[in-house]
C-alpha cells in the first residue's frame, strides 16, 4: 500500500470514528429515552467485550471472572453511592476491581488452559454466594436500593467509560505489553526465555481490564435502583462477553466491538419482539451456527467476502485484459 | 575465565536422575559442544541453565554470580539466550515481531521501540531474513524458523547463546549454512554453548566438546580427543 492511500484511509478511519462519537455524544438530544436506555445497554456490552478481549484475546487466558468485576463495581456503588458522589464511586468501583484482579491475577494466573477458566468462574460464584451469606446472617437483608440516577447522566458516564475502554484497549493493543501478551498466548514458555515477565505481563493487563467492568457494574447499579448478590453477581456476564467476542472475532479490536454491538441489539430485539418467551433459546440457536460457520466470527467473514470481491474483480480485469 | 560455571547440577523427574551431578564450564569466547546419546540429559541441562527447570541440588553461576533459582526472563536479560530444540517460534507474529520482542524485553536496560526496531532490522539482514520480515513465522521453512530463533535470541544482547539442536532436521546446504551463522555469532564476541547431533558441524566449529550419557558427563576434551576416546565410541555404538 503507498503512503497516499494510507494517509487517506487513516483519516477515513479517524473521521468515521469522530462521527460516531459525536452521534453517540448527542443522542439524547435527538432520540427518545427509550434508545437512551437501550444504547446504555449496548455501550455496556461492547465495554465488557472489549476489555474482555484486551486480555483474554492475546494472551489465551480465557477469563470468566467477568461477573465478579462487575459485581465489585455495583456493590461499590449500592455501599457508597449515598455518601459520595457519582464519579467518585465509579473510580472507586473501577478500584475496587483493579484490586481484586491483581489478587487473583496473582493467584491464578499460573493456571492454563481451562484450570484458569473454571477457577475464574468459581470466583464469581464465591463472592455472590458469600454476600448472600453475610447479608441473611449478618445484616438481615437481603439486597440494596440506591438513589435512581437520571438516565441521561447514566448515558453519559457509561458513555465516558466506554471511550475509555475502547482508548485503553488500543494502546495496549499497539504497545509493546500488548505485544508481549501476545507471545504469551503464542508460547508462553519462549516468551519467558526471550525476557518477558509473564507473570508481571499477564496480572497487570488483567487488572487493567478489570477496571472498566468494575466503572460499569457501578454505574449500572443505580440504573437498577435495588440489587442483591444475584444482580450484581449475575453468572451470565462472565459468559457473554467471551460469546460476543467470538462472534464478532477475536484478533482485532474492532472483532469483538462489532460482535457485541450487534449481539446486544439483536438480544434486545427478541427480548422485545414476539418471541421473547424463547429468545434465549433463538439466541443460541444463532450462536451454534455462527460459531459452526465462522470460525473467525463476523470479522472472518467479512475479511473472506473481501478477498472473494478482490479475486472476483481481478479476475474481472484480467479476463478484459485478454480480450482486447 | 569462565562466563559460566555449574557445581553438581543434578535433576530428578521422579525417580530417574536425568542430570547427575555434572560438574562443567563455559569459558568466555569459547563454542562448546555438547553430544551424548538420546535421552542423555542435554536438553535437561539446557533447560536448568535457562531456568526453565531448577537443578535440586547443585550450583550454576554465571559470570561468577549465582543464577541458580532466577526466574527465565531475568536470567535472558542477564546475558544467557537460548533456542528450542523443537522449534518454538511465534507462529503467528510476523517475523519482525519476533525478534523486536527480544530487543523491547530481553535486555537488561531495555530500550525504545525505534531503538528496538532498529536492531531488530539488522539482526534479520545477520540471519539474512530481511526478506520475509512481514510473513508471519508459521510460514517459514523449518531452517528459516530456526535462522529466526537465533535471531530472537541474538535480540536480547547475550554473552552466551545456548543452541538446542540447530542443525537438526536440516539438508547439507542448511548445515552449512547453519554452521556459518554459527562462527558469525563467535565473530560478534559471543560465547556458544551447543546441542548437536550432526558430528560434521560439532567437530568443525566447536573448540571444546562435553558428552552426556545417562545424564553423567562421561567425556571432554577437543574433538579430536573426543572422537578418538574409547569410552564416547562405546557408548555411541554400543560396543
Amino acid at each position: 500500500m503507498d503512503i497516499i492511500s494510507f494517509i487517506s484511509k487513516r483519516f477515513w478511519v479517524l473521521g468515521l470514528l469522530f462521527v460516531v462519537l459525536v452521534a453517540l455524544a448527542a443522542l439524547p438530544l435527538y432520540a427518545s429515552s427509550y434508545w437512551v436506555v437501550r444504547f446504555t445497554a449496548i455501550l455496556m456490552y461492547i465495554l465488557l467485550t472489549a476489555s474482555w478481549a484486551t486480555f483474554s484475546g492475546p494472551s489465551g487466558y480465557m477469563s470468566l471472572a467477568t461477573a465478579a468485576f462487575f459485581g465489585v463495581g455495583v456493590y461499590t456503588s449500592a455501599l457508597l453511592g449515598k455518601a459520595l458522589p457519582l464519579q467518585l464511586v465509579i473510580v472507586i468501583g473501577g478500584l475496587a476491581s483493579f484490586c481484586l484482579g491483581l489478587l487473583v491475577g496473582a493467584l491464578t494466573l499460573r493456571l492454563r488452559g481451562i484450570y484458569f477458566a473454571v477457577f475464574t468462574f468459581g470466583l464469581v460464584l464465591l463472592i455472590q454466594r458469600f454476600l448472600l451469606w453475610l447479608e441473611m446472617t449478618v445484616m438481615r437483608t437481603r439486597g440494596r436500593i440506591l438513589d435512581p440516577v437520571a438516565d441521561n447522566t447514566i448515558y453519559y458516564i457509561m458513555l465516558a467509560i466506554f471511550v475509555a475502554t475502547l482508548l485503553t484497549a488500543w494502546l495496549i493493543g499497539r504497545s509493546k505489553f500488548g505485544l508481549a501478551l501476545k507471545s504469551i498466548g503464542e508460547n508462553e514458555e519462549a516468551a519467558s526465555h526471550t525476557g518477558v515477565n509473564v507473570t508481571l505481563v499477564k496480572i497487570i493487563t488483567f487488572a487493567i481490564s478489570a477496571v472498566f467492568m468494575g466503572a460499569a457494574g457501578a454505574i449500572m447499579a443505580p440504573k437498577w435502583v435495588y440489587i442483591d448478590p444475584y444482580i450484581a453477581f449475575n453468572v451470565l456476564l462472565s459468559f457473554i462477553p467471551v460469546l460476543m467476542a467470538i462472534f464478532g472475532g477475536l484478533g482485532q479490536l474492532y472483532g469483538p466491538i462489532i460482535g457485541a454491538a450487534l449481539f446486544a441489539y439483536l438480544q434486545q430485539e427478541l427480548q422485545e419482539s414476539e418471541f421473547s418467551e424463547y429468545y434465549l433459546f433463538i439466541f443460541g440457536g444463532i450462536l451454534v451456527v455462527a460459531i459452526a460457520f465462522m470460525p473467525s466470527g463476523l470479522v472472518g467473514l467479512i475479511q473472506k467476502l473481501i478477498q472473494l470481491i478482490q479475486k472476483w474483480r481481478k479476475g474481472g480485469t484480467a479476463e478484459q485484459n485478454a480480450n482486447t | 575465565m569462565p562466563i559460566l560455571e555449574g557445581e553438581g547440577v543434578t535433576k530428578y523427574f521422579g525417580g530417574l536422575a536425568a542430570v547427575s551431578n555434572v560438574d562443567f564450564h563455559v569459558d568466555q569466547g569459547e563454542i562448546v559442544g555438547l553430544i551424548g546419546p538420546n535421552g542423555s540429559g542435554k536438553t535437561t541441562l539446557f533447560n536448568l541453565i535457562s531456568a526453565a527447570l531448577v537443578p535440586k541440588p547443585g550450583v550454576i553461576k554465571f559470570k561468577g554470580e549465582n543464577i541458580t533459582g532466577l526466574q527465565p526472563h531475568k536470567i535472558c536479560r542477564m546475558g544467557v539466550a537460548r533456542t528450542f530444540q523443537s522449534v518454538e517460534v511465534f507462529a503467528n507474529m510476523s517475523v519482525l515481531e519476533n525478534v523486536l520482542l527480544g530487543s523491547l524485553f530481553g535486555t537488561l536496560t531495555g530500550m525504545s521501540s525505534a531503538e528496538a526496531s532498529r536492531e531488530a532490522t539488522k539482526l534479520l539482514e545477520f540471519v539474512e531474513l530481511s526478506m520475509v520480515k512481514t510473513t508471519p513465522a508459521k510460514d517459514l521453512t523449518l531452517a528459516n524458523q530456526k535462522r529466526l530463533e537465533v535471531a530472537r535470541a541474538l535480540a536480547t544482547k547475550p554473552e552466551l547463546l545456548l543452541l538446542d539442536e540447530l542443525m537438526a532436521g536440516l539438508n547439507p546446504t542448511e548445515v552449512a549454512q547453519a554452521m556459518e551463522l554459527v562462527t558469525r555469532i563467535r565473530g560478534e564476541g559471543i560465547t556458544i554453548f551447543m546441542i548437536e547431533h550432526v558430528m560434521k558441524a560439532i567437530m568443525n566449529v566447536c573448540d571444546r566438546i562435553m558428552v552426556l550419557h545417562h545424564g553423567e558427563k562421561i567425556a571432554e576434551g577437543t574433538p579430536e580427543e573426543i572422537a578418538t576416546s574409547r569410552t564416547v565410541i562405546e557408548v555411541y555404538l554400543g560396543a
